[in-house]
């Protein structure tokens, strides 16, 4: 950083005027050894992990009883919960933004409530009053999805629009003649492609990793398959726990780059994944749910 | 009640008074654009608010629908007080270490230069790890430290049998590692913001005025961040309180925490008359997380004075 000379110091060093205050003792040692000795701690867990299974266990995880099944279910399970979400969030946040912007403090609050209650009370809750036959199916599973990854998307569909001109932008598009769908369509959205694309990645994320709310409600979703495989083998579960990981990991690295490319491009704000870091200052961020 | 007269304004000036006019008309307009929110506000009231209020009743409710106290009763007692005792315990402590380690490394991360690698990865990074929790976390931890774990295989080797003593990884303190492991990057995640909040001008009027490096941190930097930092430590609270993916997925059900304990209410064998103890100890959850974000709320008021 850079430090600026005062007269006092001026004042107090000899009488030669010394060209810069002496700069803080700020070695960037300390700072290195911490962010190593973090990366280890971290990569630690991750080399045990390769070793434990073994590299022979990868492919075979493939191959493994219940495997497919599990990961199709869990696949499907992303999908349906992320045409959901995308579809109910998008529209709704636009509007409050355009019509409501008094009720974006208590839209903020609604996103908090999932992460005031969490997966384990909020399945009690649901397998208490849902309808018969909604409860038999996994369809429940998907919708409940939806309302754990409202606060993510909320977050990022928030940061998207509020790196927007947002009331410009329509209100150019309606002087020109759109109407409402075509300017949804093709001014708002297109704007948005990042912050959809980042609650996408996390709702799909959110969904493929999620235990609670699936092993409580008994269905065999891929991470409940993975614990419940771990009787057979131990190799195996681990060897797919990392996979799940791996994969995990390259669409963050997605996000992370597509969001960073494109915020340098329009000079909005970066938005990362649970905060948004603008150019000068920071904002609130959130956690995850376990 | 009537308008408020006010000082005519030019033309194309929207005044404050137009609330009242139009009466009517304007309140129908109003209820018009709340319909926009209709779907929204139906699902969560579907999805969440209902089951959540079927929580609440079915807590003071006996297996025949009748009022009763018997199961906050047993909620508050026994082993389920042993377990939110467990589970406060677990996670207090996997907020307040990783809160201080995680506060060092985002030190670390905020000094480095802008635009560098380094910082691009370390904070995707500390998304990835902050994501980790649960399952894929669990079995990291078992390849680890697990009793044919890797690194204690290695520990051995160097001469420590960590199973020797009364560690393992199904126990408390076992949990507890395991949680640092994702607690930390979220930590890191969190008050990276509010690091860049400290703006460089302060430090450099601090040290115009002689301050070294302590004194900036024990006048300016610490009381601005401090709001900040145990907002934080709450969210941390909060993450661990409700975690239920990776103690399961480690211990199998056999630690008392109240989250598994929820869990065997579901599934496992539940004694007569202690039908809705499930929803009891679902209630109490509800309200410690409720009561650590209303004072996280508050804490992150406070900090966006100074750090926005």
């Amino acid at each position: 950083m850079a430090t600026v000379t005062g007269t006092e110091q001026a004042g107090r060093s000899a009488a030669a005027p010394k060209p810069a205050l002496k700069p803080r003792a700020k070695p960037p040692v300390w700072r290195w050894v911490i962010l190593v000795v973090a990366g280890i701690y971290f990569l630690i867990p991750l080399y045990a992990a390769l070793r434990f299974a073994g590299i022979k266990a990868f492919p075979s995880v493939l191959h493994q009883a219940g495997f497919t099944d599990a990961l199709t279910l869990s696949i499907r399970l992303a999908a349906i919960t992320t045409v959901l979400t995308v579809v109910l969030m998008v529209p709704t946040v636009v509007y409050v933004h355009l019509r409501l912007p008094r009720l974006r403090r208590l839209l903020e609050a609604i996103t908090i409530l999932p992460i005031v209650i969490p997966p384990v009370v909020l399945i009690v809750g649901v397998l208490a009053v849902a309808p018969g036959n909604l409860k038999s199916s996994d369809t429940l599973l998907a919708l409940e999805y939806v309302i754990l990854a409202m606060p993510f998307a909320y977050r990022s569909i928030d940061a998207g629009l509020r790196a927007l001109d947002l009331k410009t932008l329509v209100e150019a598009s309606n002087s020109l003649g759109a109407g409402w769908p075509s300017t949804l369509w093709r001014v708002i959205l297109p704007n948005l492609r990042t912050a959809m694309l980042s609650a996408v990645v996390l709702t799909i994320a959110l969904v493929l990793g999620e235990y609670t709310m699936a092993s409580l409600d008994l269905y065999q979703t891929f991470p409940v398959w993975i614990v419940n495989f771990e009787q057979s083998s131990g190799p195996v579960s681990v060897a797919s726990s990392l996979l799940a990981l791996f994969v995990t990991w390259l669409f963050l690295m997605v996000i992370a780059t597509l969001g960073g490319r494109r915020a340098r491009r329009t000079g909005g704000s970066e938005a990362t994944l649970f905060s948004q870091v603008r150019r000068d200052t920071g904002s609130g961020s959130q956690p995850p749910a376990s | 009640m009537a308008d408020q007269t006010t000082v005519t304004a030019p033309p194309g000036i929207r005044t404050g008074s137009g609330r009242r006019r139009g009466g009517l008309a304007s309140l129908a307009r109003s209820a018009a654009r709340l319909l926009g929110v209709v779907p929204f506000t139906a699902y969560v009231l579907a999805g969440l608010l209902i089951p959540t209020v079927a929580i609440v009743v079915g807590a003071f409710q006996d297996s025949a629908g009748k009022f009763t106290m018997s199961n906050v009763d047993t909620a508050t007692h026994g082993i389920y007080l042993q377990g939110f005792r467990q589970s406060v315990e677990l996670s207090l402590l996997s907020a307040i270490i990783p809160g201080i380690l995680g506060l060092l490394i985002a030190y670390a991360i905020h000094t480095t230069t802008r635009a560098t690698v380094l910082r691009r990865i370390a904070i995707t990074a500390s998304a990835v790890f902050a994501n980790f929790g649960g399952v894929p976390l669990a079995f990291l931890f078992i390849a680890s430290l697990g009793t044919t774990g890797i690194v204690t295989g290695w520990l051995k080797a160097l001469g420590f049998d960590i199973y020797a003593g009364s560690f393992s990884l199904f126990t408390f303190t076992g949990v507890a590692l395991a949680y640092m492991y994702f607690q930390i990057p979220l930590m890191v995640l969190v008050i990276l913001p509010a690091l860049e909040g400290l703006r460089p001008a302060w430090r450099e009027a601090a040290e115009n005025m002689g301050a070294r490096t302590w004194h900036y941190w024990r006048y300016v930097g610490g009381p601005v961040l401090a709001p900040a930092f145990l907002g934080c430590l709450l969210l941390l609270f909060g993450s661990a309180f409700a975690a239920y993916a990776t103690a399961n997925a480690m211990t199998a059900g056999a630690l008392a925490l109240t989250p598994i304990q929820i869990g065997t209410f579901l599934n496992g064998n539940v004694l007569a008359g202690q039908e809705n103890v499930g929803k009891a100890l679902g209630l109490g959850m509800v309200v410690i997380i409720a009561v650590v974000m209303i004072i996280y709320t508050m804490l992150q008021r406070r900090a966006a004075r100074w750090l926005q």
